[in-house]
């Protein structure tokens, strides 16, 4: 049993998403913050832990002074963008757990528009680090970069645009059913799919996250505390991190398995930690900065065989109803991109029975971090 | 950055100069540990292997066959966006075996790396190194072998 099976996530908050907005990332971090311990019914002076992203463009003493929380004893940064989100609430929780603090808050805020948000378009024009092994050649997004495995995976496992353009449908339905999500009102047909422009070849527009401006948060105690609190808990039942041997983050293809990503190494973790496996999982949030990573996931922690999870995918197998429903909030590909952290306000959602497409009897609910990335992934049951 | 610029490797700081220096005297250079021989791409200050910190640089065949490849559409950076839809490669050597390279199919050393039809190219094609000036640098490219 993981460490952190003793913590929950007792409060969730977020701002509105969309494109443009005026407030600052760190106004929108205050405010999912205190949106957060509001829901939790927490005093922001009773926070004493904060966790969050390397990439946010302030310090934690901002926030700290900004929302009014107490003294903190326990801060923590984890890196890789899209990989860090599960991290981030995995260490608060760790932190917890081990008694470093009481209540933590783990947070990610961003807007498009900063420039510190897309590091593959603010690079110098000479590179003396890792990407004059592909940047030099033309491969510069991180579009390309997943597109070149992509097309191996195919290669070797006959996969389809069809299963690409089921996991965009899938979010797209569950983003249909959620008001809050920036493609709440635009549906996404398999037609439209097919004839949408390319981005970088295999890969089209809809096989892309959106961009996003928005802030969340949540809020961690003990269970203990947790059964006090007005919030069903969402167990963080188990927790991992995983950056594997070899591993070169997004241009993994220098590895001898380049297929086999960090998902992986992840799963290894989060199951060895856990009271339950993926035949227990009811609900998923699976990063989805690129459609593939969907795919690459399925394998990964466990519900299919390498190679498999594409024709998972058929059928409607991820949708709602189907056997497991992935991103029933549209996640990054139609809900909102925020770096994946959205996903963990979904995955607590379903464990309170409160989502837009809520999986009936959804006990065990699973949350991941970019594949592609050092990543990491949470297991989010019902206190029991 | 300027925008019209391609991004091109810094040769005034880098651990990994020998390779461009390779590229500029004809050759595609691997990284490889003077101990146990363990070839290690892209290069890196300590041998995985044995942990020795003693590296060379090694003349590879320069042959090998396309792993995979991805056709890029903008938005680009400016310099790339002008030569889009361009293709990038994998090319995964023949020897030594399993070291990948990123780079572009053309077909000669100078040609533009958006000349190929990119609905040509497949995964398995075998491929030789070239080697392009851009910017008073040489870069590898790949032609058909
Ligand atoms: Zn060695």
């Amino acid at each position: 049993m993981s460490a952190t099976s003793n913590t929950a996530i007792v409060g969730i908050g977020q701002t509105e998403f969309g494109k443009g907005l005026a407030a600052s990332e760190l106004s929108l971090a205050c405010q999912a913050i205190a949106l957060a311990l509001e829901d939790a019914g927490i005093a922001p002076g009773e926070v004493d832990g904060l966790a969050s992203f390397t990439l946010e463009p302030f310090r934690e003493v901002e926030v700290a002074r900004s929302v009014g929380l107490g003294d903190i004893t326990f801060f923590s940064q984890v890196g890789y963008g899209g990989g860090a989100a599960c991290g981030v609430v995995g260490q608060a929780a760790l932190a917890v757990a081990t008694g470093q603090c009481n209540v933590a808050v783990a947070w990610r805020a961003r807007k498009r528009s900063s420039a510190a948000s897309r590091p593959w378009a603010q690079v110098n024009s000479r590179i003396s680090d890792n990407g004059q092994w592909s940047r030099v050649f033309g491969l510069l997004r991180p579009v390309d970069e997943i597109a070149m495995l992509t097309r191996r995976y195919m290669y070797e496992y006959g996969a389809t645009r069809d299963h690409l353009a089921n996991v965009a449908i899938a979010a797209r339905k569950h983003a249909n059913r959620n008001p809050n999500a920036m493609m709440y009102d635009k549906p996404l047909s398999r037609e439209q799919y097919m004839d949408a422009r390319w981005i970088s070849e295999p890969l089209c527009l809809f096989d892309n996250c959106l961009e996003t401006d928005g802030g969340l948060a949540v809020v961690i105690t003990s269970v203990d505390r947790a059964r006090d609190l007005a919030q069903r808990p969402a167990v963080v039942h188990s927790f991992a991190q995983g950056l594997p041997r070899q591993h070169q983050t997004m241009t993994n293809f220098f590895t001898a398995d380049p297929l086999r990503g960090p998902a992986w190494a992840t799963a290894d973790k989060l199951w060895a930690n856990a009271d339950v496996g993926p035949a227990d999982v009811k609900v998923a949030q699976l990063y989805d900065a690129f459609s593939p990573l969907i795919i690459l996931s399925l394998e990964g922690y466990g519900f299919c065989a390498r190679g498999e999870g594409g024709p998972f995918t058929d059928d409607g197998a991820i949708e709602l109803g189907g056997r497991l429903p992935v991103n029933t909030a549209g996640a990054g590909m139609s809900e909102a991109y925020v770096h994946g952290f959205n996903l963990v306000l979904e995955g607590v959602r379903q464990i309170r029975g409160t989502s837009t497409a809520q999986v009936v009897g959804a006990d065990v609910s699973l949350v991941t971090s970019g594949e592609g990335v050092p990543t990491s992934a949470l297991v989010l049951t019902e206190d029991r | 950055m300027s925008e019209s610029a391609f991004l091109l490797p810094d040769l005034d700081d880098n651990e990994a100069l020998a390779f461009w220096e390779g590229c500029a005297a004809g050759e595609l250079r691997v990284q490889r540990c003077v101990r146990c021989e363990w070839v290690a791409h892209p290069p890196r200050p300590m041998c995985p292997q044995c942990q020795s910190t003693a590296r060379e640089w090694i003349a590879t065949s320069g042959r090998g066959t396309i792993w995979s490849y991805v056709v890029a559409h903008p938005p680009l950076l400016a310099a790339y966006s002008a030569l889009a839809p361009y293709n990038v490669i994998v090319v995964e050597l023949d020897d030594p075996p399993a070291v990948r390279f990123v780079g572009n199919l053309v077909t000669s050393a100078d040609g533009e790396i958006n000349e190929i039809d990119p609905h040509s190219i497949a995964i398995g094609e075998p491929v030789r190194v070239a080697f392009a000036s851009i910017g008073g640098v040489a870069l590898p490219r790949w032609v058909r072998a």
